[in-house]
């Protein structure tokens, strides 16, 4: 379907969206003057903050990486139809099962291995605890937006009852914490700068999952049952199979996120690895209209956003939920113009189709 | 602590004080969300609506209390919050119903724009102490001072199965009511008859809105009757299950939330008598049960009885 747009439905796909970011910075500015700052000043310092300099870039991919994870957690099921907002529980229980592999394993392997070991545990559980969603979804008709979102906090329960309990290192006193991970199963940064493997990681599954949803038979097959699932169902395929695997690879995509945040930022598990960076990866998946490839750069975007929470703190007096604030206008702008596609005439092959306009799946 | 001489009767009634303090939220919240479902539109953003309901009223319950007194501050904050939520409701109910926007989505969208706004409006009254709300104490009869306690009943209590009634007649007896679950069951008919399909939705997203702001209110200044960024802590959600659970009817929704309270007091009560080792597992109580009952009550082979027939379908 992309591949068959004339240039003006491309155009009309790049423009809406940054239309609606232009119209979310606008009102996010005159909200800005309402609590009382310039938002040209305020536009300024977000800037700076996220991409005017190398050290504000690093800042800002540290920042995209988690979030390119975490959105595939709910752009892959969403091309099956599913809403699935369970991205942060698979990122806790993701790190939850790194930190156990990692700290089970201690020194009996090469740095190296138990770090590829974290990883694949750490994927494996993500993945099964989204499966799970999907399971629910297709053999018991449980709607799966909330049971991700219950799941969510039943995950958040289950690392504090650990971290602060059975797991607990009773040495380190600043917060309840496990103990930590061994220095040579650290993930390591890119060479000559503080970004580390996870950035690469990120990227890696995005350009996967777009090679898979739109070139292979299986990614072909799941959009088919998006569409129409009776129709994919007289077409034989097997939609169960389809949802439990795709759901099984959004989740353990949340789940390496959550690895990547213990192995290269956090070291040792405790209530921070909860960051709101899944919250953030539905954001950026409904943005980039679940696009693996658009994902990447709404991350870069989004992550100079969240990086840029600390300047308007200290430079404008803005509280930290100002960011809170700017990201829901986006998701709201970017949602009210998803009713804007087909209704300019300029965007239209013949004018003649525009009353077809429904036609353009949201 | 005197819990200790109460022994073992302390879990129950724990409990008990447990469920009449946090069913309050739930009622408030459930009932909101059973109007807006009725008419055939999801509001998952009512999680943002209670956070900023739980915050505009603390803040104007302290703000106001040097003006209009003590007394009648937290219920001017009461009511600040009801219009907050329907400031909430109308941007939901206004984007929600344009071609092509999921309401799901557009939930999500204002889970992260209210609760935003609540935080970055309520930073400055993390603080400050504001007058509380009055309580009734229904255990003055009892000596015992775990009782008096455990039955100290709030108005928003009273106020909410209030609610229950009122609205079951409103779906059963009046033509407004008829409106909203002739739009949300059948649409076209609806049309047909000449009502705009747009208004009585976003009549009753806004209205349910106010509920689930009087529903924040009781939060912030019942109980726990503080302001804090994480308050509601996921029961905005709760609520769109507890709908499911009480297979949108007012009466069952008092019980659901009547159950759904009972299970957040299990860690508490536990913890009151010396049973620390499990909190954390206990405070999941309310999202396993949920779950639970959910996987119990689903089906994939038909629609659930009792159910809206325009329930998230596109228009």
């Amino acid at each position: 379907m992309m591949s068959t747009q004339s240039w003006r439905r491309s155009l009309e796909a790049v423009v809406i969206p940054a239309g609606a970011v232009l119209g979310a910075l606008v009102i996010f500015g005159i909200f800005c003057a309402l609590a009382g700052a310039n938002p040209f000043a305020v536009y300024g310092s977000i800037y700076k903050a996220a991409f005017g300099s190398w050290s504000a870039w690093q800042n800002t991919l540290l920042r995209a990486s988690p979030l390119m994870l975490t959105a595939l957690c709910t752009a892959l099921p969403a091309r099956l139809g599913l809403v699935i907002i369970g991205n942060e529980g698979a990122l806790v229980i993701g790190a939850l099962a790194a930190t156990v592999t990692g700290l089970g394993l201690g020194t009996a392997l090469p740095g190296f291995w138990v770090m590829v070991a974290m990883a694949l545990v750490a994927i494996v559980a993500g993945g099964l605890w989204i499966m799970a969603v999907g399971a629910l979804r297709h053999y018991r008709g449980v709607n799966e937006t909330i049971s991700s979102l219950l799941m969510n906090y039943i995950a958040i329960a289950l690392l504090n009852h650990l971290v602060q309990g059975p797991m607990r290192d009773p040495s380190f006193v600043t917060k309840p914490s496990s103990f930590e991970i061994v220095q040579s199963a650290w993930l390591g940064n890119l060479p000559t700068t503080r970004i580390h493997y996870g950035l690469i990681y990120g990227v890696i599954a995005c350009i996967l999952a777009y090679v898979l949803m739109q070139r292979t038979t299986f990614g072909f097959a799941a959009r088919t049952a998006g569409g129409n699932v009776r129709a994919a169902r007289m077409a034989g395929l097997p939609v169960g199979k389809l949802t439990l695997a795709i759901c099984f690879l959004g989740g353990s995509c949340a789940g390496l996120a959550g690895m990547v945040e213990i192995a290269a930022v956090q070291r040792r598990l405790n209530e921070s690895i909860v960051s709101n960076y899944g919250y953030a990866g539905i954001l950026v998946a409904f943005v980039s209209r679940h696009n693996p490839l658009a994902m990447v750069l709404v991350s870069v975007l989004l992550g100079g956003i969240l990086a840029s929470g600390g300047i308007l703190q200290r430079s404008h007096g803005l509280p930290d939920a100002t960011v809170m604030v700017f990201q829901g206008i986006v998701f709201l702008c970017v949602l009210f113009s998803d009713s804007l596609y087909g209704r300019f005439p300029i965007f239209q092959d013949r004018p003649a189709r525009i009353s077809t306009g429904s036609s353009v799946s949201a | 602590m005197a819990a200790e001489a109460l022994g073992w009767w302390g879990v129950p009634l724990g409990i008990l004080a447990g469920t009449l303090r946090g069913s309050v939220p739930f009622l408030f919240v459930s009932l909101g969300e059973c109007l807006t479902e009725k008419s055939g539109k999801i509001n998952l953003g009512l999680e943002g609506t209670l956070l900023m309901g739980a915050m505009s009223a603390y803040a104007i319950a302290y703000l106001a209390s040097g003006v209009v007194g003590p007394a009648l501050a937290p219920w001017l904050g009461v009511l600040v919050a009801g219009i907050a939520g329907m400031g909430l409701g109308a941007i939901h109910g206004w984007l929600s119903q344009q071609p092509r926007v999921n309401d799901v989505a557009t939930g999500i969208a204002m889970i992260i724009f209210g609760g935003g706004l609540a935080n970055f409006l309520g930073k400055p009254f993390i603080q400050p102490q504001a007058p509380q709300l009055p309580t009734l104490n229904a255990g003055a009869w009892s000596s015992v001072p775990q009782v008096q306690s455990a039955l100290q009943i709030s108005p928003l209590f009273l106020l909410g199965v209030a609610v229950v009634p009122l609205m079951s007649w409103f779906f059963k007896s009046t033509r407004w009511g008829l409106y909203v679950r002739a739009v949300g069951d059948s649409p076209e008919s609806a049309k047909a008859m000449g009502i705009s399909i747009f208004k009585v939705r976003m009549a009753s997203i806004v209205m349910g809105s106010f509920l689930a702001g009087i529903g924040g209110a009781s939060l912030s200044l019942y109980y726990p009757g503080v302001w804090t960024e994480r308050i509601s802590s996921g029961q905005g959600l709760m609520a769109v299950a507890l709908v499911i659970f009480a297979r949108w009817q007012p009466w069952q929704c008092l019980w659901a939330s009547l159950l759904f309270g009972g299970a957040q007091a299990l860690g508490p009560a536990f913890q009151s008598v010396g049973i620390n080792a499990y909190y954390y597992l206990f405070n999941a109580a309310p999202y396993l049960l949920t779950l639970v009952i959910m996987i119990l009550t689903c089906s994939p082979k038909q629609t659930l009885a009792g159910a809206p027939g325009a329930l998230g379908k596109e228009d």
